[in-house]
């Protein structure tokens, strides 16, 4: 019995040996896979920064070194400027929106009800299925002649036949239908995420604040919401970073259209780069992407660490 | 009396606000449904109710889903995809998950964060890249090229994730182990697996969740209706021109959404303490 103990009692000593292989064994554990993703995302990357430099197109696949002389012809080009704002739009829009609706459905998912659990499985589907099925789905729902939405609002007298819009035709309507059909997206996540993080909220704090007289808004938004904010902000970090470089929901939907007006920069990278063959602007596009992906990864991994301090 | 006036007005509010999100969640698929039983000379005539059937229903589409086109197929090629990429994935990601989870000090932690970055590396900035080295290896085109890019993003996420759930379990149990004479190699063998299988387990559900999920690269790869998986062909290949056949394709759309949308409801709180697992302690 005394060898048994004797370890936990000065662990360093008889650990010795054991920590010196620990090492050895640790690093043969993650090699596989830290091989795969420097084979497969660190080499790629590498080569999709330096394509943004060369002349590489698919017809021509010469590694002609031209400087800079792409992202100024990216630039100068007014469909690219009017890409660059759709993406902030629609990144930030349908954001917005979705932690809008997850706040109002995380707080009503709180208290139990009959069915509660019916009703989180119904309310998590978006997230869970497919997004290019759900996707098509919007796409019929939005249908010019047999949308089912102009159908409602006809029968209800808010519009005539005549006056039915045509969703996915008109440009304003256009961007506002990919919006929300990824604000529909990633609420649930939303919900599930503030839900994880009220949930983890001590009672005994909340129990306190009430009885110190804090009303209902005062312990939602004093209270709960300063705690929960760094789950909130890993649930923002992948809400952005997905939008942001999203291409089904614009290619599925809208294709771009009408006009580009729907255009984002993951589906005008695709579009110039694997449609086009232009290979070096696709990938000068598609970088156009980084910058704004470090900021968020790194505001965001500031303030996790500072909120466990 | 005032009070009841109240509670029920307050009742009505609330179960009204959650009818509201139901609606909005579920509408999409209960039109996948709808439309997908319906038949044509009915889907396709503005003036008929659209939420109900104004002729009988019909499994027409259904039919001609499985015996007209190559929906089968799509599936066989989704599954073998998802149990090859589910292979390599666990293969890669449980003693990387293992290993990061016992490191200690900042590597472990440097490390860890690094991973789970590489998850955010978005398939829109690797794919051009990406297609070119599909191409060298002869893959252009093929269904394998999936199985091979595929466990770029699952092999990060699953040992995040992995990470999270080999950190909650205590290190003593191992130590243990050794102590009775196991190798280290042994004691992870023989103690931290069989312990962490329902880990593992939902680490497989959400890897081919994942790859059924996946559309990018699926969509800038493959281009031949026969090695499309199947959310690329049900999303694309049932358009003819112009002619979209939406009853085939809700039908195919809900065929493969029920799977997936069954999976991330049985395994929801696990994912969630996954990934929340390194923001809150």
């Amino acid at each position: 019995m005394v060898t048994i103990v004797e370890p936990i009692a000065k662990p360093a000593s008889r650990f010795r040996f054991v920590l010196d292989r620990r090492e050895v064994l640790g690093s043969l554990f993650l090699a596989p896979a830290i091989l795969y993703v420097l084979l497969l995302v660190g080499l790629p990357f590498l080569l999709a920064v330096y394509y943004s430099v060369s002349a590489y197109t698919i017809y021509d696949p010469s590694w002609r070194f031209v400087g800079l002389a792409n992202f100024e012809q990216i630039v100068r080009n007014p469909v690219f400027l009017e890409t660059l704002g759709n993406t902030f739009l629609f990144t930030f829009g349908s954001q917005f929106l979705g932690l809008v609706l997850g706040k109002f459905g995380a707080l009503l998912l709180l208290r139990p009800f009959p069915g509660r659990k019916l009703v989180r499985a119904l309310i998590i589907l978006p997230w869970a299925v497919p997004i290019a099925l759900a996707t098509v789905a919007w796409e019929w729902m939005f249908d010019s002649l047999y949308s089912v939405v102009n159908w409602t609002m006809i029968a209800l007298g808010i519009i005539t036949r005549a006056e039915a819009p045509n969703w996915l035709g008109n440009p304003h309507l256009a961007m506002l239908c990919v919006i929300v059909v990824n604000a529909w997206r990633f609420f649930p996540f939303a919900i599930v995420v503030f839900l994880a993080g009220i949930t983890s909220v001590p009672q005994d704090i909340i129990d306190a604040a009430t009885v110190d007289g804090a009303g209902f808004w005062r312990r939602n938004y004093q209270i709960i919401l300063p705690l929960i904010l760094p789950i909130v902000a890993v649930g923002l970090i992948f809400g952005i970073v997905f939008t942001f470089t999203d291409l089904s929901i614009v290619f599925l939907l809208t294709n771009g259209g009408p006009i580009n007006a729907t255009s984002v920069l993951g589906f005008e990278g695709f579009q110039v780069g694997i449609v086009s063959g232009d290979v070096s602007h696709g990938a000068a596009i598609s970088l156009f992407m980084l910058p704004v992906l470090f900021f968020v990864v790194i505001a965001m991994l500031r303030f996790i660490r500072q909120r466990e301090i | 009396m005032r009070r009841v006036i109240a509670n029920t007005f307050r009742e009505v509010w609330f179960f009204g606000a959650v009818g509201f999100f139901v609606v909005l969640t579920a509408f999409p698929f209960y039109w996948m449904l709808i439309t997908s039983l319906k038949s044509n000379s009915d889907l396709y005539n503005v003036t008929n109710i659209p939420f109900w059937f104004n002729d009988p229903p019909t499994l027409e589409h259904f039919r001609y889903l499985f015996e007209q086109t190559l929906f089968v197929h799509w599936l066989w090629n989704s599954l073998i995809i998802g149990v090859c990429v589910v292979a390599i994935t666990v293969v890669a990601a449980v003693p990387a998950g293992y290993s990061l989870a016992r490191m200690t000090g900042r590597k472990g932690e440097a490390l860890g964060i690094g991973i789970f970055l590489t998850y955010l590396v978005p398939p829109t900035l690797l794919f051009l890249p990406l297609s070119r080295i599909v191409a060298d290896l002869g893959l252009q085109n093929s269904m394998w090229s999936l199985v091979l890019v595929y466990p770029t993003f699952t092999i990060p996420f699953c040992s995040w994730l992995l990470m999270g759930f080999f950190k909650a379990m205590p290190p003593e149990i191992e130590e243990a182990a050794i102590v009775d004479g196991c190798s280290l190699f042994g004691a992870f063998v023989k103690m931290a697996i069989p312990l962490s299988l329902p880990a593992i387990l939902t680490v497989v559900i959400f890897t081919f969740t994942l790859t059924l999920q996946e559309f990018v690269y699926a969509l800038t790869f493959i281009s031949s209706s026969a090695q499309k998986p199947i959310t690329l062909g049900v999303a694309t290949d049932l358009v003819r021109g112009d002619i979209f056949f939406w009853g085939e394709i809700m039908a195919g759309a809900l065929l493969a959404s029920i799977p997936v949308a069954i999976a991330y409801n049985l395994f929801l709180d696990r994912f969630i303490s996954g990934i929340t697992g390194g923001a809150v302690k």
